[in-house]
Formats: C-alpha cells, structure tokens, sequence
C-alpha cells in the first residue's frame, strides 16, 4: 500500500497565511485539511465599549484588500440598530463606491494571482514577459477601480470619506463626471480580459453547489438585498443566525461557516451569479454566453470567467450611477444614542459578509458578530479540494499540489479577513 | 550587474500594506525590472532563497512563532524596513495590550485552548533592528515609492518628521478644529498621507502615529475644553497606532 503527503506550508497568491495537508491511503483519501494560521486579531472583542460612530473605521482593518465589504456591512448594521434609514442619493453614493472595490479586487486576483495558474507561470510579471498588453490592461482597469475608491472614499486603501450614515463629504458632480470616460473604457476593457481567459483551457470539474448570496428584485445585489440561495432560502439579513453556523476547529484560527444542517456552501461570484443572472446588464450577460458561461455555472475553474463579467457589470453601473449623480444633501444622517441590535450583509468581492452589533443607550457596542466570506467558503474549499484529489490520483505530486492550489484560489480567498491563509500538505500514506 | 533582491513579508496584518505595492500600477512593472522580486507571496508563487538585500515586513508580533521568524528573517537581510502601523506600532490589534487577552480569545472562540497567541502586539522594532519604518494604516504609495526609490539609490528616504498640521497649511486646507470645533489629531500625528481627512471635513485620527516630540497632553487640553470626554479622549489615541509609545501614554492618563 503506497502512501501520500502532499503538503504545501504557505500558499502564495492568496492574501494572508494558509497551509494545505492531504494525506492519501492508496487511492483513498484519507484527509484534507485547509488551515488558516493567519494570527487571531480579536476584531469582535476589541470593538467591544468603542463609539458604534467608531465601528466601521476599525472594521476596515480587518482587509485592506476589501475595506468597504467591512465599512459597508457595519455601517448598515449600526444604522439598523439605532433605526436610522438613509436617503437613496447616499445608497446610490455608497453602492459606486463598493463598484470599485469589486473592480480593484477581481482584477487584482483575476489577473495577477489566478490567471497565473492556467499559463503555468508564477506571477503576472511573468505574464508581462509574454503579453505585456494584457497585463497593462489589466493593470489600467485596476488603477480604474482605485479611482472610484479614492474620488469618493478619499482613499484606496482603507477609506476616510465614509461614515455610519452616510459620507463626511459629498463630492462634486464635476469630480464624479470627470471619471465616465474611464469607466466606459473599463466596461468595454473588462470583456475584452474576459473573452481572453476564456481561451484558457479549464479543468473538468462540476458539483451542485449550495449557492448562497443576496438576492434582489431588481439590482445585481451589492449591499442591498435579502440572503437567498438556489435551494430556496429568502431571509432578511437578520435571519442569518437562524440558517447558518460558525464552528471552530483546532487546524483554524478562523471560524468555519456551515447551513444549520451540516452542509457545506459556497458564497462569491458563483453564487451571486447563479442566484441573479437575469439581473446583470444585457452586456455583460452577453460576454457572458461569448465567454462559454451558462447561466449557472458549477466548474469552480471558471470564477475567474465570472469574476471578470463582474467586473464588466461594475463598470457599467459605476458609470450609470455616476451619469444619475446628485450630490447627497445632508451627506449623512445623524445617528442617534439608541439602544438596539441591527443586522446587514453586503457582497464583499469574495461573497456575502454579515455583521451584526448590539448597541447599548450611550451607542456603546456591547456584542459584536463578523462573519466574513472565506469562513463561510472554508468547508466547501475543503470539500472541492477532497473531490478534485480523488479526480485527479494520477497526476504527480507536483502536479497535484498545483491543481489544489488552483482549487483554493478559486475561491480569492481572504486569509486576511478568514484571520489568513496557506500551508498546502499532501500526505500519500 | 545583478539586480538587488527583494522581499516582502507578512507578520499580523490585514495585508493593505503589501497591497499598496500592487496598487503602484503606473510603476509596477518599472519596479520588477529594478529589483528582483525574491519573495513576495502574495504577488508570486516563485520563492528564492536568501540573503536579501531589501526585505519590507508588514504587521505585527503576536505569536512565539512570530517572534523567531522576524529574527531568521533579519538573518538574512541587509537592509530591513517595517511598512505600516502594524509593523511600526503593533496595529489595531494591539488594542490587546490594554486589556486581558484571555478575556478577548473568549470572546471570539468557542474553543480558547486551540489558540495560540501573545498577550501583546508588538512592532517589528522591539524584536529586531529596523533599518527604517514607514508609517501609515495604510503607508501612503508615494511615500514608499520614494523609500524604494532611495534605498536603491543609497540614499536617506525624503519622509517628513513633522506634523499633519504643517501639511494641512501647506496645502491650505481649512483647519476643521478652528472651523467646526472637530477634535483632530493632526498636532501630533506624522503628516504623510496628504492631509487627507481635513480635506474632507473630518479630524485626523492617527493613521501615521505620532509626530516628533508630540505634545498631546496640551492637545487633550484643548480638546477637552471644546467638551471632549475622557472616554472619547482615550478612544482618540487608541486605534491603529495604540501602541506607539506616545499615544500610548496619553491614553492612559484618561483610563
């Protein structure tokens, strides 16, 4: 009887610490870990007594690569529990905003640590080596997705602009009109990225995922929405604790994300996707069906695929929103000293990121809940790793292991967010 | 002549800081052809041995593990700069060191025993000599084009010591604790991230530490007698940069 490790220490193109540990009996296997060593950071508990004014300001910390997922997740949160509404001048404001954290993080991951994989190379820099184009272009509608952070959030990385209840500042008609050209370059540059992934050849892989994302009547949901998934689910983003557990386990410094059953599901571009097809522009649905995607789509290989007509969407509704600009007048809502627990889930690039706070009558946060999408992704990650080895015993070990760490990044996954990411281990027993 | 060897590393962060390096778009591929890129996981899976010549970290000390692999990595490198608040200031999860962090793994985990983790965040300096440290939450593209720039060059960065006020003047922008009465950091913060707040009419909140001989007890002076309370005046110095010493000091004469 052969045994086999494969084990990989720290994965790379992936944001944060994480290992990978497969061990094979024959042609059994017998165990598939996916760790996350990322240091524990305490967000929940050190958010505990600050000024809920001060809540999304320090959430942003937990990524710098997806900020306004945490901004915007415990803006609304505060502002369900203090019964604040905003106006929808300051929604649609909020909803540009998170148009360009979805553009700088797909295109970052999509093109720098994904597309790497398919051309079996290391880096994008070596992608530049062989078509500089490309690697430019993406560059360009990365720089792109930045401008929208900085024009309205004041900065790319962690914004100063936003607030519980609105914004600090509105900018100026002139300041959001001087960003259209660009964003319609971006739409059209982002399908011609798309139609060039599509020429990758992907590995054959297919399950019936739980998809779980929100669900809207008639936007592509972004931070607005109910939770719903392809089996049925429609809940307000208050019900998540009904439906959905956090466990810990010992190989983790994050929590993992179960349905209440047991089941493993999958949150991210897949999911939304799948759950909201019909909602996304005629053009990008049209890329779409040019880049070979189904309506719904179970090969996890061609995220990349849909994260780029995702970045397509974005740049056109970026560009709607900014043609439809008024300036929000108040630029925010006071938020009142209440007592109250308030709920939201927004769409992180990675998938949906509930926040839940109870606040006491000095606005004081007394609990905090973050849950954030790689947790969520963690056991489907481990299911899809377990699949793919079993599908793939012939390959060699190096081989092996860089499919599987295809498979994990699949997924963008946010160590940094999860706690962090990759060690990969496959042990052949 | 064989380009200088580059690595990046990662200790307790939320990588924004490494991902300030992928946001210089216009200059990325100008870099990589400057420098070999030796080690930068979240960029590349390609890994070269060392020694290096430039190693950046970003984040904090917080496991014993940490503690071993910040001093294997100062081994190896010639030139070694910590980039951010983490790095430079233990972080926002140095909020840690003010409190019990027994109480705070029993807050997040349902299984306390299966975490190991150090009662305190640290910066990269307390554990090894830093060569230079950028400031920031997040360290400003510019400043570290210029700190990158000049390393290669030989030469001292061009980062300014002085306070976000100077900045504000210098800019001319309107002093939001003269004009609405907000309560500001910008007397004893570092400038560096381009007056940034002001400018969008709120108060600096510390994200690049504090100044140079900082006096922020006449600054808690101040804002105490626009109606500051002790709480809010010690919420003020805690955030990113809780654990630079100065804020540090001042926050607990209001505990």
């Amino acid at each position: 009887m052969t045994e086999r490790v494969i084990e990989v220490n720290e994965l790379a193109r992936v944001e944060g610490e994480g290992a990978l540990y497969v061990r094979l009996n024959g042609r059994q296997v017998e165990r598939v870990e996916f760790k996350i060593h990322e240091p524990p950071r305490f967000f929940e508990a050190l958010l505990r007594g600050r000024d809920a004014m001060e809540v999304p300001d320090i959430t942003s910390r937990i990524c710098g690569i997806c900020p306004i997922a945490y901004i915007m997740s415990s803006s609304q949160a505060v502002e369900d529990a203090t019964g604040v509404a905003v106006t929808p001048d300051i929604h649609a404001l909020r909803r540009m905003l998170y148009c360009g954290e979805w553009i700088q993080s797909h295109v970052l991951h999509a093109a720098m640590l994904h597309a790497p994989d398919f051309l079996n190379l290391h880096d994008a820099i070596a992608i530049a080596q062989v078509n500089p184009d490309l690697v430019k272009k993406a560059l360009r509608l990365k720089k792109a997705g930045n401008m929208l952070m900085e024009v309205i959030g004041g900065r790319a990385v962690h914004p100063v602009n936003t607030r519980v209840g609105g914004f600090y500042k509105a900018p100026s008609r002139q300041a959001i009109a001087a960003m259209i050209p660009e964003l319609d370059w971006g739409a059209q540059a982002a399908r011609e990225v798309a139609l060039a992934f599509a020429g990758f050849t992907f590995p054959q892989d297919e399950t019936d995922y739980i998809f779980v994302s929100l669900i809207h009547d008639t936007l592509y949901p972004i931070c607005e929405g109910r939770i719903g998934s392809n089996r049925g689910l429609d809940i307000p983003a208050s019900g998540f604790n009904d439906h959905f557990v956090e466990e810990h386990v010992a190989r983790s410094n994050a929590l993992q994300g179960r349905m209440r059953d047991g089941s493993p599901y999958l949150v991210g571009p897949l999911a939304r996707y799948a759950n909201n097809y019909h909602l996304l522009s005629e053009a990008a649905r049209q890329t779409a069906r040019d880049c070979g995607l189904g309506e719904v789509e179970r090969n996890p290989y061609k995220s990349i695929l849909v994260r780029m007509v995702e970045v397509q969407y974005a740049f056109e509704e970026a560009a709607r929103l900014a043609r439809a600009y008024q300036e929000p007048s108040p630029a925010f809502i006071e938020i009142p000293h209440r007592a109250g627990v308030g709920h939201a889930c927004t769409e992180a690039p990675r998938g949906i990121c509930y926040h839940r706070y109870e606040v006491d009558a000095q606005r004081r946060v007394v609990m905090a809940q973050i849950v954030p999408p790689t947790s969520q992704n963690q056991p489907q990650i481990e299911a899809d790793l377990a699949r793919v080895v079993a599908a793939n015993l012939d390959m060699d070990d190096a081989a092996l292991q860089w499919r599987c760490e295809q498979t994990i990044r699949n997924y963008d996954p946010c160590i940094s967010c999860a706690t962090h990411f990759l060690k990969l281990t496959v042990e052949r027993v | 002549m064989a380009r200088p060897k580059l690595a990046v590393w990662k200790f307790s962060s939320c990588d924004g800081c490494q991902l300030t390096i992928l946001d210089c778009e216009d200059e990325l591929l100008e870099i990589a052809g400057a420098l070999d890129i030796a080690q930068f996981l979240e960029a590349t899976s390609e890994v070269k041995d060392g020694p290096y010549d430039i190693s950046l970290v970003e984040g904090s000390i917080t496991t014993a593990h940490d503690m071993e692999r910040i001093k294997a990595i100062r081994a190896q490198s010639k030139v070694l700069i910590s980039i951010g608040a983490c790095a430079t200031a233990g972080g926002i999860q140095a909020l840690r060191n003010f409190a019990d962090v027994e109480d705070f793994t029993r807050a997040v985990y349902a299984h306390p025993e299966y975490i190991s983790t150090l009662a305190q965040s640290t910066a990269i300096a307390d554990h090894v000599q830093v060569d230079f440290e950028l400031r920031g939450c997040p360290v400003s593209k510019h400043q570290l084009l210029e700190l990158i720039t000049a390393t290669l060059a030989g030469r001292k960065p061009h980062v300014p010591r002085a306070s976000q006020c100077m900045e504000c003047k210098r800019a001319g922008a309107v002093c939001v604790m003269v004009s609405q009465g907000t309560a500001c950091l910008g007397p004893v913060t570092q400038a560096g991230c381009g007056n940034l707040c002001p400018s969008h009419r709120r108060g600096c909140y510390g994200c690049f530490g504090p100044k140079e001989t900082p006096n922020a007890v006449a600054l808690s002076a101040r804002l105490a007698a626009q109606g500051a309370t002790p709480p809010q005046l010690r919420a003020l110095y805690r955030s990113f940069n809780a654990g630079a010493a100065d804020f540090a000091t001042e926050s607990r004469r209001h505990d």
